[in-house]
């Protein structure tokens, strides 16, 4: 059995402790937010926070969550960033398919949890790992200025 | 969890509707099941069914049952709009619901359930506002009826029916008064002036499921006693299993069940993982067949020498030898461009719960008709007995919509083997290798210009697999032996040319090839219209003004030339050292789109800074959709020209992931503006023609920055230094 604790909430899991844990999310736990792209830290579909930072789950195993805290998609809202992140993706309708923006969701809320107002080339640093077939980028990067402005204290 | 894929347990259609669907009768209950948890919201007890396409229920929500597959492209915003329009509903009240598999569902033009061709709009247009109007006409007689008034004394205004005297009535309490009356014998549209949505940016609906990992797509669907499966299948195309041993794969825990099936080994355990695994520990033999003996060099060396010899004619002006003959100069060019992925950021999928009297499937389809035809033979079931629930798409880009329809008869053909509900997932491997490309082309223009360097000549042999060929698209899609997909963009050239000639080669050879999204337009565009800019150059004129000069004057090309153009400062602009801009035009799903690209060399890599696009649509239902799918169609079109190639070695793709097949990240989005024409015309499609002139407009201006002709894709694979 793996424990963690997972978007605020106790987990445990019997699972190879070398599974991805990407899958353990999804066939174990059926949180489908979190999605598969491409399996290898290609495409950054699978990204999820571990202890607040971004990872790709795909390349992550399970073994290396124990303890720690898992941040998901479904639990993004449960934090003020969370939602002043969403609340932007929201105004600026940033999502096409929709299929990588769990990614781009995750990454952008761990970019402006370390920093705040980031410089153009922080986003493209955060950002760039991060996939999208539809050509969403514009508005990810409108949104994530959005979120910067709005979450400033 | 929720889902646009659920459906109620049953749906009533009205007996006599046949005068809003085209002449199909629809008397009957739809045999749908709730099918999974997936339903588990449940559907709001008094249902009101004025139509297949809107349930108004008690509680004011309005549901539209949407025929065409969301992939991005926001047609669960913008078809609900056009209902919405004439039904005066309340916006903030809609809900979507995806479309079961039914004939009232077929798309107008094509006959079936298709979601392709940039059509939604277009041939969803009349059709859905007057779905919309029909039902209002029955609120209103409803209420009048209720109220003892004449009807010209009611109107409809945002979910309520009000009468002259103030009273009100909703929609929800009216619906079932009114799903009890006969159609309307006449439904009469709005004029566009009096629009309330249309024309009005709205935000996509699918937004808020799409933001809180909510959405679900076809990867997303579980069911009880679910094994996941990975199939091995042939590296080489057109290859089949000799033998195999999964001695070693069977003993990783988790794993089921090893079959073979006609695609391959199929590997069933209890998740993804476990099976990926254990697949990697297959040993199997292949009987790779002929298409081993291919490989990119050869079918080069096959296409450039077909390209010097004669074709079938797709279209033929004047006299092109003699215009070749007689001109001042001539030119001759050769083109090539590679196969290409599809690439949808969500691989491949289907879910499959077969039983003996039943086949239920949830996938991310564009071909649903085609699909559950399919599915029903595979699985040696009528065709009544299969459901298709369309969940969201991770993408489509025209891979979902596969005539042959080889995903989800793979997945029935696994079902069968397994004998429990499975998730047939291909790995993104198995999704860039598993074919159905965008075909390889070679193309060759000879042209000949006369004295002040206008075209009298122009001689263009076009030479790629037929994607139609062997399709039931085949008789629709192919005109003396030509596909017409094929030649698109090329035999309607719109230049003012004496002497034009276009032929057509159509190889045949094992990879197979598919619709990627602006199908032919994609080789076309680059190919015209970087000759043309050479043309211009060749004649010391200016690329805008040159092609000005050659359009007829009532050309709609023109306008989105000269509004592309204008806000680009095209010629007047004062760009940054380094810097220089490219031009080019092209019509594709009868819309017409001119873009302007600025870009600049930083050792020898090629940087696209900005495109300015001109877009004439006609009408324009949801002006921000607009602009959504013209950036998304000029990032799809920049991957490929940028990067995209699928090259074969011994006949296996030799790419696999996105480290070697790399779509658009990030930091190399150029800013990308859209201006659109305006134009009282009917809408045409806007999904994909973004995408044709983008590889043109940054060739130009890479030549007008370096002086050197681009004639070949991807561009980073060309010195550019």
């Amino acid at each position: 059995m793996i424990a963690f604790t997972l978007n605020g909430k106790p987990a445990q899991v019997d699972a190879d402790p070398g599974t991805p844990l990407l899958w353990v999310l999804r066939d174990h736990l059926r949180l489908t937010g979190t999605k598969y792209g491409c399996g290898m830290a290609l495409c950054g579909a699978c990204t999820v926070h571990l202890d607040g930072r971004a990872i790709r789950s795909c390349v992550t195993p399970v073994s290396m969550a124990a303890g720690r805290q898992v941040t998901t998609i479904e639990g993004l809202a449960e934090s003020a960033l969370g939602r002043t992140v969403q609340a932007a993706w929201q105004e600026v309708d940033v999502p096409q398919c929709g299929y990588c923006q769990p990614g781009q969701l995750m990454a952008a809320a761990a970019l402006l949890k370390e920093t705040p107002r980031p410089s153009e080339a922080q986003i493209a640093a955060a950002m760039d790992p991060i996939l999208c077939r539809c050509g969403t980028y514009s508005r990810i990067r409108a949104a994530i200025r959005k979120a910067a402005e709005g979450g400033a204290k | 969890m929720t889902t646009t894929a659920a459906m109620p347990s049953r749906r009533k259609f009205l007996k006599d509707s046949a005068v809003l669907m085209g002449g199909l009768v629809i008397g009957f209950y739809l045999p749908l099941r709730s099918g999974r948890a997936l339903a588990a919201e449940g559907t709001p007890a008094q249902m009101y069914p004025p139509n297949a396409f809107i349930r108004i229920a008690a509680d004011e929500s309005v549901t539209i049952v949407v025929n065409k597959s969301e992939m991005g492209q926001g047609v669960y915003t913008s078809l609900p709009m056009l209902i919405a329009e004439e039904l005066e509903a309340d916006w903030s009240r809609i809900r979507v619901e995806a479309a079961p598999v039914a004939a009232v569902y077929n798309h107008t033009g094509f006959g079936m359930q298709i979601t392709g061709g940039s059509s939604s709009i277009p041939s969803s247009w009349e059709q859905l506002r007057r779905v919309g109007a029909s039902a209002r006409i029955l609120l209103v007689r409803a209420a009048a009826q209720q109220w003892g008034v004449a009807e010209g004394e009611c109107r409809a205004e945002n979910g309520q029916v009000i009468h002259a005297s103030g009273k009100k009535l909703s929609y929800g309490a009216l619906a079932d008064a009114a799903g009890r009356l006969p159609l309307p014998e006449q439904v009469p549209l709005k004029p566009p002036g009096e629009f309330k949505l249309i024309g009005k940016p709205v935000r996509r609906l699918d937004t808020p499921d799409k933001i809180t990992g909510r959405a679900v797509f076809g990867l997303d669907v579980y069911l009880p006693d679910l094994l996941t499966v990975v199939v091995a299948r042939c590296p080489v195309f057109g290859g089949k299993v000799k033998r195999f041993d999964a001695t070693g794969a069977r003993k990783v825990r988790g794993v089921q069940s090893v079959h073979e099936v006609p695609t391959g080994i199929a590997v069933a355990a209890t998740g993804f993982w476990p099976a990926r695994t254990a697949r990697d520990l297959l040993e199997i033999e292949w009987d790779e067949g002929p298409g081993a003996a291919l490989s990119t060099p050869k079918l080069r060396a096959e296409y450039q020498a077909l390209a010097k010899q004669p074709g079938a004619v797709a279209r033929s002006d004047g006299d092109v030898a003699a215009g070749l003959k007689a001109a001042a100069r001539t030119i001759t060019a050769e083109y090539e461009v590679p196969y290409l992925a599809h690439a949808s950021m969500e691989p491949l999928n289907v879910v499959v719960d077969l039983k003996p009297d039943r086949c239920t499937i949830w996938t991310g389809t564009q071909s649903q008709t085609m699909d559950h035809a399919a599915a029903a033979q595979a699985a040696g079931l009528r065709p009544e007995q299969v459901e298709i629930h369309t969940t969201y798409l991770g993408g489509g880009f025209g891979r979902r919509a596969n005539p042959r329809s080889d995903f989800v008869i793979e997945a029935v053909q696994v079902a069968k083997a397994v004998g429990r509900p499975v998730k047939v997932v291909w790995t993104r491997e198995d999704d860039t290798r598993g074919g159905y490309y965008r075909p390889m082309w070679a193309d060759r223009i000879e042209v000949g210009v006369d004295r002040d360097g206008k075209p009298l000549a122009w001689k263009h042999t076009i030479v790629g697999q037929s994607i139609v060929a062997d399709t039931p698209f085949e008789p629709f899609l192919t005109r003396d032996g030509i596909d017409i997909t094929s030649v698109e963009g090329a035999a309607t050239l719109p230049y003012r040319i004496p002497n034009l000639r276009v032929e057509l080669h159509s190889p045949r050879n094992p990879v197979t090839v598919q619709w990627w999204r602006s199908v032919g337009h994609s080789h076309t565009a680059f190919v015209v219209e970087t000759l043309l800019d050479e043309l211009a150059h060749l004649a010391g004129k200016d690329p805008v003004q040159y092609r000005l000069d050659l359009l007829p004057a009532d050309s709609r090309y023109r306008g989105v030339l000269l509004l592309a153009a204008e806000k680009a400062g095209w010629g007047k602009a004062r760009l940054p050292a380094g810097h220089a801009q490219g031009v080019a035009v092209h019509q594709s799903f009868d819309s017409y789109v001119a873009e302007v690209a600025e870009v600049s060399l930083h050792d020898g890599k090629l940087r696209v800074h900005r495109v300015v696009a001109a877009v004439d649509c006609g009408m324009v239902v949801n002006p921000d959709g607009v602009v959504q799918q013209v950036e998304s169609g000029i990032v799809y079109g920049l991957s490929a020209a940028l990067h995209g190639a699928i090259t074969l070695e011994n006949g296996r793709a030799m790419q696999s992931n996105f480290n070697d097949y790399p779509p658009l990240r990030y930091s190399e989005m150029p800013q990308v503006e859209v201006h659109i024409v305006k134009r009282d015309a009917p809408p045409t499609g806007i999904g994909e023609p973004g995408t044709p002139p983008l590889a043109p407009a940054v060739a130009n201006a890479v030549f007008a920055l370096t002086g050197r002709r681009l004639r070949r894709m991807p561009f980073d694979r060309e010195p550019l230094a």
